[in-house]
């Protein structure tokens, strides 16, 4: 057990620094001056030329990639370009929305879709069934950026329950924040939620026609029994998999969300630091985010390996 | 028991409704697409830093009303000098800076030295470039001489780019803008919004409201239901799209459609073949219909130009009509240019709706005459890269927003590479005469200059869009700068 810990953390690690080379590297290639893009139209070349030394940009290639990689070591990400604050006080706000606003999305989805997964399953072909996966269907096809605005004249607009977007941050009490974040959530859970039943509910048939199932139905084992105790354990791993995936997409793929709900999320820092060129950000950004898919995939493994005792041996 | 609380509760209720008759309300929710990069106004180009603390914030010397004029503002009075070169500022006195230190002749001479210095940072540096010395003559006045006269000297003063920063916060001004205007800095939720609030010790007349709150909303679905909802009170210029018609049929809503300094132009490469040729441009222009990329680019709002000159400006002449639609007149043209089957050429274009929605517009107008254009859509760091600097494009879409901006075309240097010596020199007679008619007539002589050379396809003004609640008074209808001076709103109830 603890080598297969070890060895996963090593990949990750590896994973870790190469990336960090690939990041930096495609960053740096991308066209466009930050200063220039800073000073617009109107900028004289003495003006651009004094803001690129101000911000570092005359140094070699090599030096700031080391710079920034030494300071990601010890923590200090740099300072923003276009903010001129710490990068790390700049994320650390963002993570403060996207994290809280992720796990409830993965909470609510997992909460409705791996029931209505079972009882799909358990009722295979019949009518309950066809309508949980019509419904099923329609939220994968439904866009959610589209969901999202029909849930904000709903219930923003037309009962005013909740604010239309913006997010009042944390200072201020947990439950105007958790307000904010209700549409937001339920918008991003609603594809993900109809992904995982029909992932479960698959998954859940599969593992009903091996053998072991059948042995167990043969030694006279109550229906309920075999489902919940005997297959519903081995149809894990493929919905641990999702999971897994689900939540990686949901730190980082919100930028959609967060534009309809103007969420100051970590998908719009990303999208804003691109267009505005303020390099460091994004680089530091997606190295966070290349990071936590990889702590997400190790403790996926590792769940595996508590589901399924095979797996602990290898 | 029972009944004393809803006693109780009555009395409350009917308590807050009186209150809600009686006093007005003192905050207001503005709604802003982009969020400023940071709010040092004297340090970027972005319009969002302005938009946030021209006026309210910061000050200077002089500043830009809403009709576009040079008011007094940090200076109460100037001398102007015989020869047009020596300006004497009287300062207003017991003026304070936010952070409680006293603003005097000091804090000009060090924010005009600052802007142009060396290794300054100023997005307009240009502004400050006459400027020879800043003399402090006394606490409140200071004497400005410049290398030669310069007529719009005054105005310069009123740019954002040029407020009054004191030496102890300039470099914090990013993060912590301390000015002298009418409103403080409160704070900044980053991606989320930013608040001001009155300043109780302000030197001129006090604002009617005690705090304001800019919104920062950068997709357009997202504000309409913002406003509906009432999380927000104004939008200064409102992404609103294809629901501006639902908003208007709201009693709730006031509408305001007015004019703002961004000459939409379709840009172009005067020194690259065959755009060289004067009657390949004057083709061009016949061959555009204002009319549809008004409606294809910009929802129907804008009004047409015929030169790089706002219709809002007391010195505009309508030239629509130099080379009106017309095009049988532009393959003529075409043809004696020597492409009697058209050519092909591309169209780069930046991110805003109205370059790539309006360029589609022009590149099915262009292929009407045998003009094949390939659309290449950029992003503004590449477009600034490859288009503005490395003058690498046949024709792009762009609206020049800056106020006042005709003077770029005597610009060697800039990226529409025109040249004509004769329009040179109205500009440069422009610059040091400072009557105000005669600047008005030499202003007409420009427009004209550039209308008949088809520098450019000059195809609109852009509109600006203003959503406000109905009670809500004292926004700006158009802006002469990319300001929302929050001086003069109040809430009528």
């Amino acid at each position: 057990m603890t080598t297969y810990i070890l060895k996963r953390l090593g990949i990750g690690i590896l994973t870790l620094v190469f990336a960090s080379m690939i990041v930096f590297a495609v960053l740096e290639i991308v066209p466009g001056d930050p200063a220039r893009l800073m000073l617009g139209m109107n900028a004289t070349e003495d003006a651009i030329a004094a803001l690129r030394e101000q911000m570092g940009l005359n140094q070699p290639l090599a030096v700031r990639y080391i710079a920034w990689l030494g300071g990601f070591v010890v923590g200090d990400l740099g300072r923003s370009y276009t903010y001129s604050v710490p990068v790390l006080d700049l994320v650390a706000d963002r993570v403060a929305v996207s994290l809280p606003l992720a796990v409830i999305a993965l909470v609510l989805s997992t909460l409705v879709a791996v029931p209505v997964g079972i009882f799909s399953a358990a009722r295979r072909g019949r009518f309950a069934d066809t309508v949980a996966m019509g419904t099923a269907q329609l939220g994968v096809a439904v866009p959610n950026f589209w969901f999202a605005l029909i849930l904000v004249y709903i219930f923003a607009v037309w009962l005013r329950l909740v604010p239309a977007g913006g997010f009042p941050g944390w200072a201020g009490g947990a439950w105007p924040a958790l307000k904010a974040l209700i549409l937001p959530a339920i918008a991003l859970a609603l594809p993900q939620a109809a992904i995982l039943a029909r992932v479960t509910r698959s998954a859940l048939i599969e593992v009903m026609g091996e053998d072991f199932i059948r042995t167990a139905r043969a030694k006279g084992l109550p229906a309920g029994r075999v489902l919940w105790t005997h297959a519903l354990r081995n149809a894990l791993i493929p919905v641990l998999t999702i999971l897994g995936l689900q939540f990686a997409f949901l730190l980082a793929g919100t930028i959609i969300i967060e534009n309809v709900f103007y969420l100051p999320g970590l998908g719009r820092l990303v999208f804003q630091a691109i267009t505005q060129r303020d390099l460091i950000v994004v680089e530091s950004v997606v190295m966070l985010l290349v990071a936590s898919v990889i702590v997400v995939n190790l403790l996926v493994d590792l769940s595996y390996a508590a589901v399924d005792p095979r797996l602990r041996t290898r | 028991m029972k009944i004393m609380k809803s006693v109780l509760a009555a009395t409350v209720i009917v308590l807050s409704a009186g209150s809600a008759v009686w006093a007005a309300r003192t905050d207001l929710v503005m709604g802003v697409v982009l969020e400023p990069p940071h709010l040092d106004p004297t340090a970027g180009a972005a319009a969002a830093i302005d938009e946030i603390v021209y006026a309210n914030v910061f000050e200077g010397l002089t500043r830009i009303n809403s009709a576009g004029e040079v008011e007094p503002a940090l200076a109460e009075s100037w001398d102007i000098s015989e020869d047009g070169k020596v300006y004497t500022f009287k300062l207003h006195s017991g003026v304070k800076f936010h952070d409680g230190t006293d603003f005097d002749a000091s804090d000009v001479k060090f924010a005009l030295d600052r802007a142009r210095a060396e290794d300054s940072t100023n997005a307009q540096k240009g502004l400050f470039a006459a400027i020879d010395s800043v003399d402090v003559v006394d606490a409140t006045t200071v004497k400005v001489t410049l290398k030669q006269p310069q007529g719009s000297f005054l105005y310069n003063m009123g740019w954002g780019d040029a407020v009054i920063v004191a030496p102890e916060t300039a470099d914090a001004n990013k993060e912590n803008p301390v000015g002298t205007g009418p409103f403080k800095f409160e704070a900044w939720a980053k991606g989320s919004q930013i608040t001001i609030t009155k300043n109780p010790d302000y030197w001129g007349d006090p604002v009617a409201l005690d705090k304001a709150t800019f919104r920062i909303i950068p997709d357009a679905a997202a504000a309409v239901p913002a406003l509906l909802s009432g999380d927000v009170d104004a939008f200064a210029n409102m992404p609103a799209g294809d629901a501006l018609p639902q908003i208007e049929a709201d009693p709730r809503f006031k509408v305001v459609i007015g004019a703002t300094e961004g000459e939409t132009i379709l840009s172009t490469n005067n020194k690259k073949p065959p755009f060289d040729n004067l009657k390949v441009r004057q083709a061009i222009a016949h061959a555009l219909d204002r009319e549809a990329i008004i409606a294809g680019g910009a929802s129907g709002y804008g009004t047409p130009i015929g030169s790089h000159f706002s219709p809002a400006n007391a010195a505009y002449v309508d030239l629509t009509g130099t080379y009106s639609y017309d095009v049988a007149k532009a393959k003529e043209l075409l043809k004696e240019a020597g492409y009697p089957d058209g050519f092909s050429a591309t169209l780069k274009l930046p991110p805003p709706p109205y370059a790539r929605e309006g360029g589609q517009v022009v590149a099915s107008q262009l292929k009407e005459i045998g003009i094949n254009l390939e659309i290449i859509p950029l992003e503004w760091a590449q477009w600034l890269e490859q288009v503005f600097k490395g003058k690498d494009y046949d024709l792009t879409i762009v609206s020049h927003t800056e106020p006042n901006d005709i003077g770029i075309y005597a610009r060697k240097d800039y990226y529409f590479q025109y040249d004509n010596p004769a329009f040179d020199k109205v500009i440069a007679e422009l610059d040091v005469t400072s009557d105000q008619a005669k600047r008005n007539e030499l202003y007409k002589q420009a427009q004209k200059i550039l209308a008949d050379d088809a520098v450019n396809g000059f195809m609109f003004e852009l509109a600006k869009i203003g959503v406000w609640n109905a009670k809500v008074e004292g926004l700006w209808e158009n802006s002469p700068v990319q300001a929302n001076d929050l001086t003069d709103v109040r809430w009528t109830e």
